[in-house]
């Protein structure tokens, strides 16, 4: 109950936001010049449609996890309204969480909203919609999901300048990681290659989450795959948000 | 009377610059709030009064020492269910209606549907705010952010309250009506602790206090056996007599027209004055007797912390 009173606040304060609006302007802009892409382009429109399309809606979200998310604990610290939250009936844990869900809530109004514009061009565009798009969508929010922990997590001990660095850092090292794994085969087996896989598990992998070009180009994807990258991505959230609470426990609010 | 609150040698430091020094700011308080009272806790900037009420609070950690709550541990959520807080400056959601932010607190404390409407409109009533129940609290000036304040604070009727300068940025009128809620709220069997600068407020509604100097309490207990009822001096202005009359009387302090302001320090003076008075046929036309009060108790163990 207390979650989700701070959960709908977070949202409150979220969409009384500037930034947000700003950011889905933006991404609307982004998903309507996919159709312009398209008719500069010599090949099949239609993928390259779902192409700028998805990836609009990965990057724009990623941005609003991360911009949002890392003031959101932030600013209620930076701002005190913390002080009089925290004299209230509940924990701290509970406090995060509720942050963390008010800002899921928010991302996933977001990403309704943007998959909606994407798949209106797309409908007018091939009088068609295909189900399997709104499965990348799907691993894409999962994507946002750690995000927003990491981002919430930067915010418990940091400023919100230094925070998005961190998470945008965490995004960009996420979705490089995966070159490891062939650096692993070819290295011969010894220290090095255990350093790096020791490396490879530590970092984040969020290629896990990228279906776009299997949708997009129509592939086949084994079932076990989406469990795995659901599975990864609520085993890393769920650590993120952890170490974010054992942080956020100990803080002295001066 | 049980003690609604209970501080027993509650350290706390900080560690301060960029090459990490240790500074302490709590060195041992020991205090107690006993129920349905009125506790004023005094102390200049810096001394360490909101760094006590954080610790209560569970905002910060002491290093040592411990405090109660109701008998329980302060940081039990069965203690928070008791009291509400003010905090020192207003910082509320400003993206929120007073309506809605009384309706968040209210969520917190499992207030639902007719109940929860009843309880914000009769807060927004008693704090004086009906008329913006619709403003955003970013529209909201100082005085009205304090009210709305009071009324987060109170939402779950409270049997305790720490009130962080509750009468700090209103304006005389304001600060009457606040002054008039708290002693209400006593009257109500309320227990409240309250942190202030504006001694004459203190002095008027508090029945016991505590000094914090650098970080420790010099003086605590009730008003009347910390302030002394002896007469300190008495002002007495006298007309039809020349200052050269009053010599040895006392020290003249203005002199205004025919007019003449007198400090007397010994009680006994004053018949000594009025006898001369007479003698040359002059008129007394006000005797004020000043008795010690707070601020010079304040005034006077500051100096000496």
């Amino acid at each position: 109950m207390k979650i989700r009173t701070i959960a709908l606040n977070t949202l409150k304060e979220a969409i009384r936001d500037r930034i947000l609006y700003l950011l889905f302007f933006f991404a609307a802009v982004s998903l309507i010049s996919s159709r312009v892409l398209a008719l500069l382009t010599v090949g099949d429109r239609v993928k390259i449609i779902k192409d700028v399309g998805l990836a609009s809606i990965s990057i724009f979200g990623m941005l609003m996890a991360i911009l949002i998310g890392t003031g959101l604990v932030y600013k209620e610290i930076d701002k005190k309204t913390i002080f009089t939250l925290l004299s209230k009936p509940i924990e701290r844990w509970e406090f995060l969480v509720g942050k963390f869900f008010g800002l899921v809530l928010t991302l996933f109004i977001m990403i309704t909203l943007m998959t909606l514009i994407f798949l209106v061009i797309l409908f007018l565009h091939s009088f068609r919609v295909e189900g399997r798009l709104l499965l990348a969508v799907l691993f894409i929010f999962i994507e946002l999901i750690l995000i927003t922990a990491v981002a919430i997590l930067f915010s418990c001990f940091s400023t919100p300048i230094l925070s998005s660095i961190f998470s945008l850092s965490f995004y960009v090292i996420g979705h490089l990681s995966w070159g490891l794994e062939p650096l692993i085969r070819r290295v011969r087996p010894g220290v090095a290659r255990s350093a790096l896989q020791v490396l490879y598990t530590l970092l984040p992998d969020l290629e896990n989450f990228n279906f776009k070009t299997e949708v997009v180009h129509g592939l086949t994807i084994e079932p076990r795959f989406f469990i795995y990258s659901a599975f990864y991505g609520l085993v890393y959230t769920v650590f993120v948000l952890f170490l974010a609470v054992l942080i956020f426990k100990k803080r002295d609010f001066i | 009377m049980a003690a609604v609150l209970q501080i027993d040698d509650l350290h706390k430091s900080f560690h301060v610059g960029f090459i990490p020094r240790r500074r302490e700011i709590l060195k041992g308080i020991t205090l107690a709030v006993s129920q349905g009272s009125i506790f004023g806790y005094l102390g200049p900037n810096g001394a360490g009064k909101t760094t006590t009420l954080k610790c209560v609070l569970g905002l910060i950690f002491p290093d040592k020492g411990s405090i109660r709550l109701f008998d329980h541990p302060h940081l039990s959520l069965r203690a928070k269910e008791r009291i509400g807080y003010l905090p020192e400056n207003p910082y509320f959601y400003d993206y929120l209606t007073a309506e809605e932010f009384l309706n968040f607190y209210g969520q917190l404390f499992g207030l639902k549907g007719r109940l929860k409407a009843e309880k914000i409109d009769r807060l927004l009533a008693r704090v004086g705010l009906e008329r913006a129940r619709h403003l955003q609290l970013r529209k909201f000036s100082r005085g009205m952010l304090q009210r709305i304040g009071l009324a987060q604070a109170l939402i779950n009727d409270p049997d305790f309250l720490l009130l962080d300068e509750p009468l700090g940025g209103l304006d005389p009128l304001g600060r009457k009506e606040i002054r008039d809620i708290i002693v209400q709220l006593k009257q109500e069997g309320k227990t409240v602790f309250l942190c202030s600068h504006i001694l004459q407020d203190i002095e008027m509604i508090c029945d016991r206090v505590a000094i914090i100097v650098g970080g420790r309490i010099i003086s605590q207990g009730a008003l009347p056996e910390l302030i002394s009822e002896k007469i300190l001096f008495a002002e007495v202005t006298v007309s039809g007599l020349a200052p050269s009359d009053l010599e040895g009387m006392g020290e003249i302090l203005s002199t205004r027209g025919d007019k003449i302001l007198l400090k007397i320090f010994r009680e006994e003076d004053v018949d000594g004055l009025v006898a001369r008075v007479q003698q040359n046929k002059g008129r007394i036309h006000s005797l004020v007797p000043r008795t010690e009060t707070l601020e010079d108790l304040f005034v006077e163990m500051v100096k000496q912390g």
